[in-house]
């Protein structure tokens, strides 16, 4: 999940002089948004640790062209909400959310701005997708940097393809069950 | 340790101290809400007593007593380097005229936890300089921490939206699910 291996639609015809390249003119916007992603980041709880060191330069959030933050919804496209949004807050959210202008993307970050998480009560709001749409949902708490980056390239396919129907990040295989393994053949766990 | 705190409040007050308990080091007085204030000024300002900092104050719902809230305020002297704990009991089964005097006058700084219990518990405090939730919004109905709230009862400020639907794993029952438990009344506490 996440990978970009789809149909390229740009070609290039080698032979003349120069060479020339021919492309859909939606194909091309959806080339340049997808790797100019100016976000806003909605960090309200723990999850921001994760968001913080997703984009610090040992994940390097710059390779997606997606690292400039910008703290006006007017100059943003990519809303990241980090972290439990109460109902207290979700007014503003959803304010911030009509400030931005289109094209305009919404990520989840986390199980509890997916779904609420374990917050099952009357304070908090059970996934923002119950206030604005959301594009991409990244599950975990907190989810790890390559789970976000998974996320990120999902999104990035789907600005290309432009494809509006939510994507949501599949967990990747445990790593716990390398350990299992050596327990199973009797060689030692490293402690 | 300072059952000589207790010793000095039953001999001041008699009748209006309830109930007293010592036990694990800590000394406890269930007093009568109409003396509530008196006795606060009273530990604050006694020589013997000199509780200068109030620590906390909080309600607890007991929706089988009556009355059924019970105001809990622990008081701690920095100078002679005792605690106490005062209780008093306020409000009908129903939850209603649950009212007791404010403490923001001995202690200002019982303030806001005198706000956060009237947002949580529905106490109201007689006096106060400034009643207002502070935890929840303006237009919540109700008290949540109240055991009859039912606790995943959202009260949402901007209407929901329609026509979509969760995505697995997610789906409206994600979650934990002590929340949706059914207060039923008459149940010992």
């Amino acid at each position: 999940m996440g990978e970009v291996n789809g149909p390229t639609t740009t070609r290039v015809f080698e032979g003349s002089e120069q060479g020339f390249a021919t492309t859909r003119l939606d194909a091309l916007l959806g080339w340049a948004r997808k790797y100019s992603l100016f976000m806003y980041p909605f960090v309200t709880a723990c999850c921001g640790m994760e968001f913080f060191s997703m984009t610090s330069p040992r994940y390097d959030i710059a390779r997606f062209g997606a690292e400039a933050p910008r703290f006006s919804p007017r100059q943003s496209d990519l809303l990241w909400v980090v972290g439990t949004i109460s109902q207290r807050q979700a007014p503003v959210l959803k304010r911030i959310y009509e400030q931005m202008l289109d094209p305009k993307w919404v990520l989840a970050f986390g199980t509890c701005a997916s779904c609420g998480g374990f917050y099952d009560n009357y304070t908090t709001l059970a996934g923002i997708d119950k206030i604005i749409p959301c594009d991409v949902y990244i599950p975990g708490c907190p989810p790890r940097p390559e789970a976000v980056f998974d996320g990120l390239m999902l999104l990035q396919d789907k600005i290309a393809r432009g494809d509006r129907t939510p994507g949501i990040v599949k967990p990747r295989n445990d790593p716990g069950g390398l350990v299992q393994l050596g327990h199973k053949t009797g060689t030692k766990a490293p402690a | 340790m300072s059952q000589k705190l207790l010793d000095i409040l039953k001999a001041q007050f008699g009748s209006d101290i309830l109930e007293t308990k010592s036990e694990h080091g800590d000394d406890t007085a269930v007093v009568l809400p109409g003396s509530w204030l008196k006795i606060a000024r009273f530990l604050r300002d006694d020589s013997r007593c000199d509780m200068q900092m109030m620590v906390d104050l909080c309600g607890v719902d007991y929706p089988s007593r009556e009355p059924r809230f019970e105001v809990v305020m622990h008081l701690h002297s920095i100078n002679l380097r005792h605690r106490l704990r005062l209780k008093t009991r306020v409000g009908d089964a129903e939850g209603d005229g649950a009212e007791l005097d404010s403490v923001v006058s001995v202690w200002s700084g019982a303030n806001w936890f005198e706000r956060e219990t009237f947002d949580m518990m529905g106490v109201v405090f007689v006096g106060h300089p400034d009643l207002r939730r502070i935890l929840m919004y303006p237009e919540f109905v109700g008290h949540p921490l109240r055991k009859d709230y039912p606790a995943d009862k959202a009260q949402p400020l901007v209407p929901f939206r329609e026509g979509y639907e969760k995505l697995p794993p997610f789906d409206r029952f994600e979650g934990m699910s002590f929340g949706r438990q059914v207060f039923r009344s008459g149940k010992a506490d």
